[in-house]
């Protein structure tokens, strides 16, 4: 389990991150949701331990994160972040392969086992590219590439993942298909993720608990039918919203309402 | 139907580079034996090529049993054997080890396939280093390649800080660098030049230009040694620069323990400039050249890369150099002119790819 107490972030010479308390629980999906600059991208930092704060303590397994090799972090923690350019020829499997470099020992001389491989083949059919593996990830779509950055996560076979807007230049379908992944991981394994996502409607049917973020700040958190509503999130956007029923899954549905158009 | 066929082809992916989703050590260990195999056989032929021709049975015979073992070989030509054209195909092959293995090390760091020592500017630092060894400090081997790699690794220092970014280095950045470091560091060289005495002054800058033909076997085991060492150690944090490559973001989220093997790869790759350059001068395009080839044909896993590129990097350097005593004998090219002869234009390629 991850916790983070009460935790401030300094970052580019302000206080990115005030005060915020999160818990991510087995079996629990908890979404970020805030407008740009609020501290999203921070707040996943500092909870992946690239970042120290500057006050409060994070806590892994009950025990500071501070405390652990990093090694030992990234068995536990993975990270989905925006996929980076790749100037090099990378197969599939080799950036997948990836995913295992935290469990690698001396044993096997630096070198993948054939678990290793294993779990990097079952992670990439997870993820859909079964057929992809031997292809060269500059060949792939974007959307294939985000989906190999996810399959890399899975890899890892980590308890906790973060995830750092995964479904950005993705499209319709393709944002459900990441966000159903990462949706059975936690039910089936008992899993935690955190996802930082811009999309509302998305957050509304998959997450347990929702955290709004304004400028550093938990403006509030809690269930998305108790903290999507019209008053916080016109408060969190400073636009207006109006929010009805899913008329399928009976989720909150969030539609913004654009000033000249009405 | 035919579109089917195509894909199905195209997601086995196998065929195309003759290469498995992944490589594997058993993989790694068949590429570099057949290197070694070559490196071996090309060694040999290069030795008995020259302005003098050597024959094979005699020179195989000297090589084996040594002077005592009454082979057919002429004074002259055991002389010529023993005292110039082994030491010199040795010191081939380690600059080309050095160079291709730091070349590859460098492109991980950097993140780009174009980055070079020579190219970056590192050999000039190294370059430099060695001027000031020279003018300073006298001849002594140590004091040579002691101070050509603090001068690499000044230089690769400031590169990495010019060239960085978020994405990695660009192409536009990274070159920009390397400009601007080797501009500064040639002037420094004049600088030092002017302070050299005229008769020494041609022998020099035959040396910039990467001569194989100066050294001496201080250098020469001094170089070996660190092309082996050099070598070993970045092929031993082969796995973390295969991250690394794909972003230092990314490589500290899977747990690789970014700065530390930042440190030791810049460590271990001065080591092998300084080492090469403080022996043969600043012998170009080496490293882009080789590790090029070598992942075009097996694969980018920097376990692999490494190694490969170094081995195939000794046969690049043997078969340039040979070239360079043999092709105007009995004058001398500086093996650099055919380096940069093959490099050069490949260069270009890289980049209008992009």
């Amino acid at each position: 389990m991850l916790e983070a107490r009460e935790i401030s972030i300094d970052y580019g010479g302000r206080e990115a991150v005030r005060g915020i308390s999160l818990r991510a629980v087995p079996g629990e999906v908890v979404v970020v949701i805030g407008p740009n600059g609020a501290g999203k991208s921070t707040l996943m930092r500092a909870l992946n331990g690239a970042l120290v704060p500057s006050r409060g303590e994070i806590f892994l397994d009950g025990k500071p994160l501070r405390s652990y090799a990093r090694r030992a972090v990234s068995r536990r923690l993975a990270v989905v972040a925006q996929e980076a350019e790749l100037r090099f020829p990378v197969t599939v499997m080799e950036f997948v392969l990836g995913g295992r470099y935290a469990w690698s020992s001396t044993s096997a001389w630096g070198w993948e086992t054939e678990r290793d491989v294993e779990v990097a083949r079952r992670a990439i059919e997870e993820a859909g590219l079964a057929a992809y593996g031997a292809r060269l990830m500059n060949e792939l779509s974007g959307g294939e590439r985000q989906r190999a950055v996810l399959a890399r996560a899975l890899a890892t076979e980590a308890a906790i993942l973060l995830l750092d807007e995964p479904t950005a230049n993705l499209d319709l379908a393709h944002q459900a298909t990441v966000l159903r992944l990462v949706r059975a991981r936690t039910d089936q394994t008992g899993a935690a993720a955190v996802v930082v996502t811009h999309d509302l409607n998305l957050a509304a049917e998959f997450a347990d608990r929702v955290l709004l973020l304004k400028e550093g700040r938990a403006l509030a958190t809690g269930g998305p039918r108790d903290v999507l509503t019209p008053s916080i999130l016109r408060e969190l956007f400073e636009i207006e919203v109006l929010v009805d029923a899913h008329p399928v899954t009976g989720a909150p549905r969030i539609t913004p309402v654009h000033e000249a158009r009405r | 139907m035919t579109f089917v066929k195509r894909e199905t082809a195209t997601t086995g992916g196998d065929a195309r580079l003759g290469r498995g989703a992944h490589t594997t050590l058993r993989r790694t260990l068949a590429v570099c034996m057949a290197l070694a195999l070559a490196l071996l056989c090309v060694g040999l032929l290069a030795a008995l090529v020259g302005s003098e021709r050597l024959p094979l049975g005699g020179s195989l015979c000297l090589i084996f049993r040594g002077t005592g073992g009454g082979c057919a070989m002429t004074p002259e030509q055991q002389a010529i054997l023993l005292d110039l054209r082994l030491p010199r195909i040795l010191l081939a092959a380690s600059v080309g080890a050095s160079l291709a293995a730091a070349g590859a090390g460098y492109q991980a760091l950097l993140r780009n396939p174009l980055a070079e020592p020579y190219l970056l500017g590192i050999s000039n630092g190294a370059a430099v280093g060695t001027m000031i060894a020279l003018v300073f400090l006298g001849t002594q081997a140590w004091a040579r390649s002691l101070m050509a790699f603090a001068g690499a690794l000044c230089a690769s220092f400031v590169v990495y800080r010019l060239a960085r970014g978020r994405a990695g280095a660009s192409p536009e950045k990274l070159i920009l660098a390397g400009v601007i470091v080797t501009t500064f560091l040639s002037s420094a060289i004049v600088f030092i030049t002017t302070m050299m005495d005229a008769t020494r002054i041609r022998s020099f800058n035959f040396w910039l230009l990467g001569d194989l033909s100066g050294s001496t076997t201080g250098l020469l085991v001094v170089g070996a040694i660190a092309a082996l060492v050099g070598t070993v150690v970045l092929t031993a944090h082969g796995r973390a620069l295969n991250l690394m490559m794909l972003g230092e973001r990314d490589a500290f989220d899977l747990g690789v323990e970014v700065e530390r093997v930042r440190l030791i790869v810049f460590l271990a790759a001065s080591l092998l400039v300084g080492a090469s350059v403080a022996a043969s001068g600043s012998v170009g395009y080496v490293g882009l050249v080789v590790p090029h080839l070598v992942r075009l044909s097996a694969g980018s896993d920097n376990r692999m890369t490494i190694p490969a590129a170094a081995l195939a990097g000794a046969l690049f350097v043997i078969v340039a150099d040979t070239t360079a005593r043999t092709i105007i004998a009995p004058r001398e090219l500086p093996v650099g002119a055919i380096t940069a002869l093959i490099g050069a234009p490949l260069f270009v390629y890289l980049l209008r790819r992009g």
